[in-house]
C-alpha cells in the first residue's frame, strides 16, 4: 500500500468564534501522501501550524470511518468533496491532483452557526428529532421482538432511510438550505415499519412543523441533497415525507402545531 | 478500600429476581426529588438517562460530541447477542453465560455474567419495539449470525451498522425525555473532576468546550458511562475522542480501577500504512463467518494472492482450531496472526498483515448475498486501501479496540465511590479477560435499561443525603482544582503537540504492552512512559487559549491522563504472574503457544487505589468464586 506524495495549497475559512467576522488563509500542505485521508491531511497541516506558532484549524471529527457524522465541511464548494457517497473522512487523498488548491469552508446554512472555523452548531437536527422522530415506548413494555412479522423488504427499505447519519450536508447542499432530506429520513424509518405506524401522523407533522421553525429553508426539488448525501438518503423518502404529510393533515385528527406546518 | 461485590446469595439462576425484592424502591412522587447526573450518551449512558428518564426521575445528561447521537457506540458494526434461542440451534440462558465466562477466560464474575445473559432478551424485544430495523428472514422474523467463540448464531445485526442503529433508536428514546423536560441535555462538556461531599459522588466540573467555561452541577448520584481507554494505544479502532479521563478522574478521587491490563486486541482490521495515520478501521468480525483467513505457507512469499495455489496456503485458524475454525475468539486469532508474521509468513508491503479472503465464499453464495450480507464493509475497505475486496482477499491485522478493564462495580454496579455508578464500557464488570463478539453492545444496553434502573432505586430509597448544591466548597475545590490543571498546561509553552506524545505513547505500549507481553519489555516500558511523561510536562505546546473552542487543550488533557494511566496499566499486566485471554505474558504458555492461566493464585479481579501524587498504586484483590461452572482450560480445538 505504498502512495506517493502530493503538493497542494489550501484556501481554508478562518473564523475564530460565531460573532467573530471570518476571513480566507492559504496555506501550502506539502509532501501529503495519497495515502492519506482527508482528515489526515489536515492532521499534517495543522501540526505544522502548531509548530509554526499559529492555531491549528478547528474541524469537527470523532469516528473517521464514516459512520458518526461528526465531521463534515464543503471541499471546492461540494459537502464531504467530490466523492460519492463518501464521508470527508473517508475521502482520500489520492483523490486529488498534484497542484491542486482545495477551497475549504464549513456548511453554510441559517440553521448551522457557525462555532469556530469549519466547525458548525448543528444542534437544530437533535430538535427537530425531539419533535417527534421516536417510537413512545418505554423499557420494559415491548413484547416479544418476534411477535409481529415485518416484512423483509420493508425492513430494508426502513434501514435504507434509518442509515442516515446526521452530518448535515444535505442542508448544506440545498440552495434552500431546507433539512427535507434528514426530516424524510427519520420520518421513512419509522413509517415504514409497523411499530412506527401508531405516531405516523403526528410525527411526520410534528417534525415538519419543528423544521420550519427552526429555519431550515423550504423544499424546492433542487435535488443536490441526494447527490452529496454520503449516505445514499434517497429523495423518495422525501416523496414518502410529502405523501404521510398530506395524508396526515387531511384525514388525521392531529392537528398541524401552531409554529409552523405547512411545506 | 474494602471491596464488597455484594452478589446476592443463593442459587445463580434467581440471585437478580430475589436482589430486585430486596432493594430499597422510591415511590413515583419521590422520584422526581432527585437528580442523577449521566455521563456518556454511548448505548450505556444513552440507555442509562432514557430509562430513568422514564421512571420520574430528573436527569442531566453530558457528552462531549455535539450531539449525544455521536457516541463512539455508533461505530459498532457486527451485531449485538442474546440468548432468544430463535434458530433453535441450542441456545439458552445458560449457553450465552457459559459462553461469556469461558470466553472471558474464567476471570468474570459468575451473577453479572448470569444476569447480563438473562437480560440480553429484553433489549432485543425493547429495540424492535423502538423501530430498530434489524435483518430479516423472508417470512418477516428476525435473522441471526454467527461470531466468535459460540457454536450457536445469536447475533441480531442491522447490516454492518449494528451499532448505529442502537444508538439512534437509544438516541431518540432521550430526545423524547428532553422533549418533556426529564432529561437536560449537555453537549460538548467534558468532565474534568468527580465532586464528592461526605465520601459520595454529588455532582461533576466541566468544561464547557465552546466557551471555555468550568461549569458546576450537582445531583444525588452520578453515573459514568464514558466509554473505553482502547486509544492508549494511540492507534485503535476507537473514535478520536474515546479517553480515559472521566474514569482516570474518579480512580484519583478514590474509585478502585480494575484489571487495566485486560485490553482486547481485534484480529481484522485494517493494516497500518502510514506514520500520519490516526485511527484503524475495524473489519467487522461477522466477516469471518465467511471469509477464511489464510498467510502463503513458505514464509517470504511475494507472490501476489491470486498466484499462490491452494496447496501452497495455510488457512491456519482453521487448521490449528478446527471446530471453531475462522471463528476462534478474538485473543487467539490476534495472536496467531501475530505469530504467523512472526515466522516471516506475513503479508503486504509491511509484512504485518494477514489475509481475509472471501472467494470461496463469493463461489459459493454469489456476490449478491456477500454484497447484502457485508455491502458496507466492502465498501469501506475499499475506500480506505483502494483495492477491492471481491476481487483480491482483504489484507487485516490485529489493533487495540476494545478495554475490559475498567473502573471496579460492584452488582449493583457501583463503583468504590459511593453514589458514583459506572456502566458500559468504563466498568470491568462482566468481559473477564476477554470479551466475546457482540457482547458489549449487550451489556451496555443492559447495564443501562435494565440494571440501573433498579440499583439506583435501591441506592437512592436506602441512603442518607445531605442537601447539596454548587455552592458548597466541595465545587469550588473541584472547580480551582480544574483551572490549575488546565493553567498548568497552557503555560508549560513548549515544543511539542498532544498529538505527537500521544502517538509515541501508542508505540511504547504496542512495543512493550501489547499482544505478547514480557517482564523486561514490561519494565523497559515503564521507563519510558516515565520519561515521555516528564518531556511531556516539560515541552508540551497548546496553541490558543482556553476562552474559545481549543481542540489542541482537549487534546492535551486527554493525552495527560492516558501517560499516567499507561503506568497503572502495565503495573497491573506486571502484577498478573499468568497468561488469561487477552492478557499475554510469553513466560505462561503451553508448549503451542497458547495462554497458561493459573488459578490457584490468579483467580481474582486486580483492583488498584490511587496513592497520591508519584506513590505507587495500592493493590486489592477480589477473589473469583465459581460456584457454577468448572474452571477447564479454554480450548476451541
Ligand atoms: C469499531 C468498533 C466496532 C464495534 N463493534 C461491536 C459489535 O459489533 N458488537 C459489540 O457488541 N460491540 C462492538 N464494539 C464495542 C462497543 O461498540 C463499545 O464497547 C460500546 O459501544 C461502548 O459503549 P459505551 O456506552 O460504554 O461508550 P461510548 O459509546 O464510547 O460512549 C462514551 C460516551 O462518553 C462520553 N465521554 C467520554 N469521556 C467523557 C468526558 N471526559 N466527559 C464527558 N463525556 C465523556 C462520550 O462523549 C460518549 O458520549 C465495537 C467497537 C468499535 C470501536
Ligand atoms: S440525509 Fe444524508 S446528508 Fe443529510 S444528514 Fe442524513 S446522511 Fe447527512
Ligand atoms: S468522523 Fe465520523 S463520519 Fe467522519
Amino acid at each position: 500500500m505504498s502512495g506517493k506524495h502530493i503538493n497542494l495549497t489550501l484556501k481554508i475559512w478562518r473564523q475564530n468564534g460565531p460573532q467573530a467576522p471570518g476571513s480566507w488563509e492559504i496555506f501550502p500542505a506539502k509532501d501529503i501522501s495519497t495515502e492519506a485521508s482527508f482528515l489526515e491531511m489536515l492532521d499534517i497541516v495543522n501540526e505544522q501550524l502548531a509548530l509554526a506558532g499559529k492555531e491549528p484549524v478547528a474541524f469537527d471529527h470523532d469516528c473517521r470511518e464514516g459512520i458518526c457524522g461528526t465531521c463534515g465541511c464543503a471541499v471546492n464548494g461540494r459537502p464531504h468533496g467530490p466523492d460519492r457517497e463518501t464521508t470527508l473522512c473517508q475521502l482520500h487523498m489520492r483523490r486529488f491532483r498534484d497542484g491542486d488548491t482545495l477551497v475549504i469552508e464549513p456548511y453554510r446554512a441559517r440553521a448551522f452557526p457557525v462555532i469556530k472555523d469549519l466547525v458548525v452548531d448543528r444542534s437544530a437536527f437533535d430538535q427537530v428529532i425531539q419533535a417527534g422522530g421516536f417510537v413512545s415506548v418505554n423499557t420494559g413494555q415491548a413484547q416479544d421482538a418476534n411477535s409481529l412479522p415485518v416484512p423483509r423488504n420493508k425492513a430494508e427499505e426502513a434501514m435504507d432511510a434509518a442509515a442516515c447519519i446526521g452530518c448535515g450536508a444535505c442542508v448544506a447542499a440545498c440552495p434552500n438550505a431546507a433539512g427535507m432530506l434528514f426530516v424524510s429520513a427519520k420520518v421513512s424509518h419509522l413509517a415504514l415499519l409497523p411499530q412506527g405506524r401508531p405516531e405516523a401522523a403526528k410525527r411526520a407533522l410534528s417534525m415538519v412543523a419543528q423544521m420550519d421553525a427552526l429555519g431550515f429553508g423550504n423544499c424546492t426539488n433542487h435535488k443536490e441533497c441526494e447527490v452529496e448525501c454520503p449516505k445514499g438518503i434517497s429523495i423518495r423518502n422525501i416523496a414518502r415525507l410529502n405523501r404521510e404529510f398530506i395524508r396526515a393533515a387531511v384525514a388525521s385528527t392531529e392537528k398541524i402545531p401552531a409554529s409552523g406546518g405547512g411545506q | 478500600m474494602q471491596l464488597d461485590s455484594k452478589i446476592p446469595g443463593g442459587p445463580l439462576e434467581t440471585k437478580w429476581d430475589r436482589h430486585r425484592f430486596d432493594m430499597k424502591l422510591v415511590n413515583p412522587a419521590n422520584k422526581r426529588k432527585f437528580e442523577i447526573i449521566v455521563v456518556g450518551t454511548g448505548l450505556a449512558g444513552g440507555s442509562a438517562s432514557a430509562a430513568l428518564a422514564e421512571l420520574g426521575y430528573n436527569v442531566k445528561t453530558f457528552c462531549i460530541q455535539d450531539s449525544p447521537r455521536r457516541a463512539h457506540s455508533i461505530a459498532a458494526q457486527g451485531g449485538i447477542n442474546a440468548a432468544k434461542n430463535y434458530p433453535n440451534d441450542g441456545d439458552s440462558i445458560w449457553r450465552l453465560f457459559y459462553d461469556t465466562i469461558k470466553g472471558g477466560d474464567f476471570r468474570a464474575r459468575e451473577a453479572n455474567v448470569y444476569r447480563l445473559a438473562m437480560v440480553s432478551n429484553l433489549i432485543i424485544d425493547h429495540c424492535v419495539a423502538q423501530g430498530i430495523p434489524f435483518a430479516r428472514e423472508y417470512g418477516g422474523l428476525l435473522a441471526n449470525r454467527s461470531f466468535g467463540g459460540a457454536q450457536v448464531s445469536r447475533t441480531f445485526y442491522a447490516r454492518g451498522q449494528t451499532g448505529q442503529q442502537l444508538l439512534l433508536c437509544c438516541y431518540q428514546g432521550m430526545m423524547r425525555q428532553i422533549a418533556t423536560g426529564q432529561i437536560t441535555m449537555f453537549p460538548r462538556r467534558e468532565m474534568l473532576e468527580l465532586v464528592m461531599v461526605d465520601g459520595q459522588a454529588r455532582g461533576i466540573v466541566v468544561r464547557n468546550l465552546i466557551t471555555g467555561e468550568i461549569e458546576r452541577h450537582a445531583a444525588h448520584a452520578v453515573v459514568l458511562a464514558t466509554g473505553g481507554y482502547g486509544n492508549v494505544f494511540y492507534l485503535s479502532t476507537n473514535g478520536t475522542g474515546c479517553n480515559v479521563s472521566a474514569a482516570w478522574k474518579a480512580y484519583k478521587k478514590g474509585a478502585g480501577f480494575a484489571n487495566p491490563c485486560f485490553t482486547q486486541i481485534h484480529p481484522t482490521c485494517i493494516p497500518v500504512h502510514g506514520p500520519y495515520q490516526s485511527k484503524l478501521t475495524l473489519m467487522s468480525e461477522s466477516l469471518r463467518n465467511d471469509g477464511r483467513v489464510w498467510v502463503p505457507k513458505q514464509a517470504g512469499d511475494q507472490r501476489p494472492p491470486q498466484e499462490i495455489p491452494e496447496e501452497e496456503r495455510d488457512y491456519y485458524l482453521e487448521r490449528i482450531y478446527p471446530s471453531f475454525g475462522n471463528l476462534a475468539p478474538r485473543d487467539i486469532s490476534s495472536r496467531a496472526a501475530k505469530l504467523m508474521c512472526d515466522q516471516g509468513k506475513g503479508v503486504g508491503s509491511t509484512g504485518l498483515a494477514v489475509y481475509l479472503d472471501f472467494a470461496d465464499a463469493i463461489k459459493r453464495l454469489g456476490r449478491k448475498v456477500i454484497e447484502e450480507r457485508y455491502g458496507n464493509l466492502f465498501q469501506m475497505y475499499h475506500k480506505i486501501t483502494d483495492q477491492d475486496p471481491y476481487e483480491v482477499p482483504m489484507m487485516i491485522f490485529p489493533a487495540s479496540h476494545y478495554a475490559m478493564g475498567g473502573l471496579w462495580v460492584d452488582y449493583n454496579l457501583m463503583s468504590t465511590i459511593p453514589g458514583l455508578f459506572v456502566l458500559g464500557e468504563a466498568n470491568f464488570s462482566d468481559h473477564g479477560a476477554n470479551r466475546l463478539g457482540a457482547s458489549a453492545l449487550m451489556q451496555g444496553l443492559a447495564d443501562g435499561y435494565f440494571v440501573i434502573p433498579y440499583t439506583m432505586g435501591g441506592y437512592l430509597g436506602g441512603t442518607r443525603l445531605s442537601e447539596v448544591n454548587t455552592s458548597h466548597p466541595a465545587f469550588g475545590e473541584a472547580e480551582a482544582q480544574a483551572k490549575a490543571r488546565t493553567e498548568k498546561l497552557l503555560g508549560i509553552r513548549g515544543k511539542r503537540t498532544a498529538a505527537s506524545f500521544h502517538r509515541d505513547l501508542g508505540n511504547i505500549m504496542w512495543e512493550y504492552c501489547g499482544m505478547g507481553r514480557t517482564d523486561e519489555g514490561m519494565t523497559k516500558g515503564l521507563k519510558l512512559i516515565a520519561d515521555l511523561k516528564g518531556e511531556f510536562w516539560q515541552d508540551l505546546l497548546i496553541p490558543g487559549t482556553d476562552t474559545t473552542l481549543n481542540q489542541s487543550l482537549e487534546r492535551a488533557g486527554r493525552v495527560a491522563d492516558f501517560l499516567e494511566f499507561a503506568e497503572l496499566l502495565v503495573t497491573d499486566a506486571l502484577a498478573r504472574r499468568e497468561s488469561c485471554g487477552s492478557h499475554f505474558n510469553e513466560a505462561f504458555q503451553t508448549e503451542d503457544h497458547e495462554a497458561l492461566r493459573d488459578d490457584e493464585n490468579m483467580c481474582h479481579v486486580a483492583v488498584w487505589e490511587y496513592a497520591g501524587e508519584g506513590k505507587a498504586p495500592i493493590f486489592h484483590k477480589e477473589p473469583l468464586v465459581y460456584e457454577n461452572v468448572k474452571l477447564s482450560v479454554r480450548s476451541y480445538k
